[in-house]
């Protein structure tokens, strides 16, 4: 295990940003620390890279007892929502400092600046300011500065929060792709489950300070830990007294099926490929349920249609303490 | 349409208002600043260069001269040193009673120069201060001597350092800080390297203001000089002395040197400000 936390606790006066926590993250892997904002995995982050002092528990970094290490000493590299760019150094000398500070020679600097920076693409803007680079260059520029002192672990601190949608996308398939290539630990913080489920090996989801579960995407997904997680990873609707996803159910139009909910669909919505059937069950519950045209165009169905809705089989289920969605009371949560 | 209307009529409205400001300030600062500096300089030069020859061959005002640049730079060293210091302390710091600090370090600008003069008397006085005597025994002298002026330059320009570098510190805030720590950089490297270039033209700014303030520096000084001929005498005692003297053509020579240093100081800042990026 690369990375072992274990029972750590931190407050800011009154507030608990972590309660006891206790992780292992693996060796090699790209790990996302994934969940809703001031929910503690910011905290967690710079705790790992000694940039926050834990109250409570102890940090090991590749086996070594990194809790007291101040953050020069545990040689992680760290990445920052805003890029943290050393304004008045050029690209190159940005991506330098790490090595600069650690007195390699000259001629060897060079050859690993000019490596790091065909790796991020920078090649062509070695000599100029950061104030020069557009944001998504800013921060290629600042995970090859991480990257130069050869880190045990990769620390990613909403790393492409502040970009637009477009760049952001991108920046996220090359940095799976760039661990790929460079296998080295990496854990990045992210409130964003698209962003998690996309690009991570393992996502650790943390609110309240707590770690509500650990696991892969498909874990996540697909068996959900608890109502926190399944509603934080996708879309839910509820039926009867389980939370489930809108694409996971059925609606079947078959007067002789008895299996499933009886209703009566109240709206139809099209989304592009995606169409979304409000149903309202016999009891007054509304449910949502997703189809694709094909599926919605063969069923034949349309507003005031009989149908039945059912789970199909195997799908992640979670029960909820909510009470149930009623028709009296239309409201989009449901559909995230 | 309704709006642009208001908008033009307010612009219209303005502009002799603004004229009336213009013209207003302009007159006040004239007769207030540049009127009487220059006077100051017209005298001075009266008689051609007669009298900024006289003061310059004079070897007690060249004494002066060369004192109160020492003490000058002297005091602009330690408040620059001492007021980054507290500076990355005040910004980068929480602890109790750092509200009590910052307000503290304001009293140097709102304590009349001669209250400070008094004060350090009381403390590092060779006869009867409260420090002072064993300090003396130690062979030290503070009061009556360059030290205790030193001490005082250094007390009234304490804040000016201060002042430029906070704003400075607050605005870059820390996280190039934190990312030079991660990358191996330990807290004097990190100082070194990122913290000072970053805060590079407040503390300019904060050096030159400084330094104008202390080499003009006159009420501390002269009730810690003594004001001994020759000794303890800087630039602004011996304007003062020349001009009670009736010696009015040194006074203005001297007191335009002085204006000078000033001048150019606040020209260093005007040209060096526009590349501050503010």
């Amino acid at each position: 295990m690369s990375i072992e936390i274990v029972n750590v606790g931190k407050r800011f006066g009154d507030f608990v940003a972590l309660d006891d926590v206790s992780v292992s993250i693996p060796s090699g892997r790209l790990t996302a620390l994934l969940g809703p904002s001031g929910g503690g995995k910011s905290t967690l982050l710079r705790i790992v890279a000694g940039l926050e002092r834990a109250d409570t528990g102890k940090i090991e970094i590749e086996g070594v007892d990194a809790t007291g290490l101040p953050p020069q000493k545990r040689n992680v590299g760290f990445v920052f929502q805003h890029y943290a760019a050393f304004k008045h150094l050029s690209v190159r000398r940005n991506v330098a400092f790490g090595l600069e500070i650690r007195k390699r020679p000259k001629d060897e600097i060079r050859r690993r600046v000019d490596e790091l920076l065909a790796l991020v693409h920078l090649e062509q803007f070695a000599d100029r300011l950061p104030a020069q680079l557009s944001g998504g260059q800013r921060q290629r520029m600042a995970l090859a500065r991480a990257l130069a002192v050869e880190p045990t672990v990769l620390l990613l601190d909403e790393p492409f929060g502040a970009l637009d949608a477009k760049v952001r996308k991108e920046l996220r398939d090359w940095l799976r792709r760039l661990h790929d290539e460079v296998h080295v630990t990496t854990v990045f913080v992210t409130h964003d489950q698209e962003e998690a489920l996309e690009v991570a090996d393992e996502i650790v989801v943390i609110n309240d300070g707590r770690v509500e579960q650990i696991g892969s995407p498909d874990e996540l997904y697909d068996r959900p830990a608890n109502e926190f997680v399944m509603r934080f990873l996708g879309p839910v609707t509820q039926l009867g007294d389980q939370l489930v996803r809108p694409h996971d159910l059925q609606l079947s139009t078959d007067p002789a099926d008895a299996s499933g909910v009886p209703g009566r669909v109240t709206r139809v919505t099209r989304i592009g490929f995606e169409i979304r059937v409000e149903v309202t069950a016999d009891d007054g519950q509304t449910v949502t349920v997703t189809l694709t045209r094909n599926e919605f165009l063969a069923l034949g169905i349309q507003v005031d249609s009989t149908v039945r809705v059912r789970l199909a089989p195997n799908s992640p289920t979670t029960t909820t303490s909510a009470p149930a969605q009623r028709a009296a009371a239309p409201s989009l949560a449901a559909t995230h | 349409m309704v709006d642009r209307s208001i908008a033009a009529r307010t612009q219209v409205g303005r502009r002799p208002g603004r004229y009336v400001l213009r013209g207003v300030v302009t007159a006040y600062l004239f007769f207030l600043v540049a009127w009487p500096l220059y006077l100051v300089g017209r005298n001075a030069f009266a008689d051609g260069f007669t009298n900024l020859n006289d003061i310059l061959t004079d070897p007690d005002v060249t004494h002066a001269l060369r004192l109160t640049v020492v003490i000058a730079v002297t005091a602009v060293v330690i408040n620059t040193v001492f007021g980054v210091g507290i500076s990355i302390l005040l910004v980068r710091y929480d602890f109790p009673g750092k509200r009590a600090l910052n307000a503290l370090l304001d009293m140097p600008l709102s304590v009349s120069p001669i209250v400070v003069g008094l004060a350090l008397v009381l403390v590092y006085g060779g006869r009867d201060g409260w420090f002072g005597p064993t300090l003396e025994a130690a062979g030290l002298q503070i009061i009556f001597a360059v030290p205790g002026m030193v001490l005082a330059t250094v007390f009234v320009a304490l804040p000016l350092v201060i002042r430029e570098v906070v704003p400075v510190l607050q605005e870059v805030g820390d996280e190039q800080e934190q990312a030079a720590r991660s990358l191996g950089a330990n807290a004097l490297q990190t100082f070194r390297r990122i913290t000072l270039p970053s805060i590079k033209w407040g503390v300019i700014y904060g050096v030159v203001l400084s330094l104008a303030r202390s080499l003009g520096e006159f009420g501390a000084v002269k009730v810690v000089s003594g004001n001994v001929l020759g000794q303890t005498r800087t630039a602004t005692l011996v304007v003062e002395e020349k001009y009670l003297n009736f010696d009015k053509g040194g006074a203005y020579a001297t007191a335009f040197l002085l204006a000078l240093v000033a001048v150019a100081c606040i020209i260093v800042v005007s040209v060096l400000r526009p590349k501050e990026d503010r």
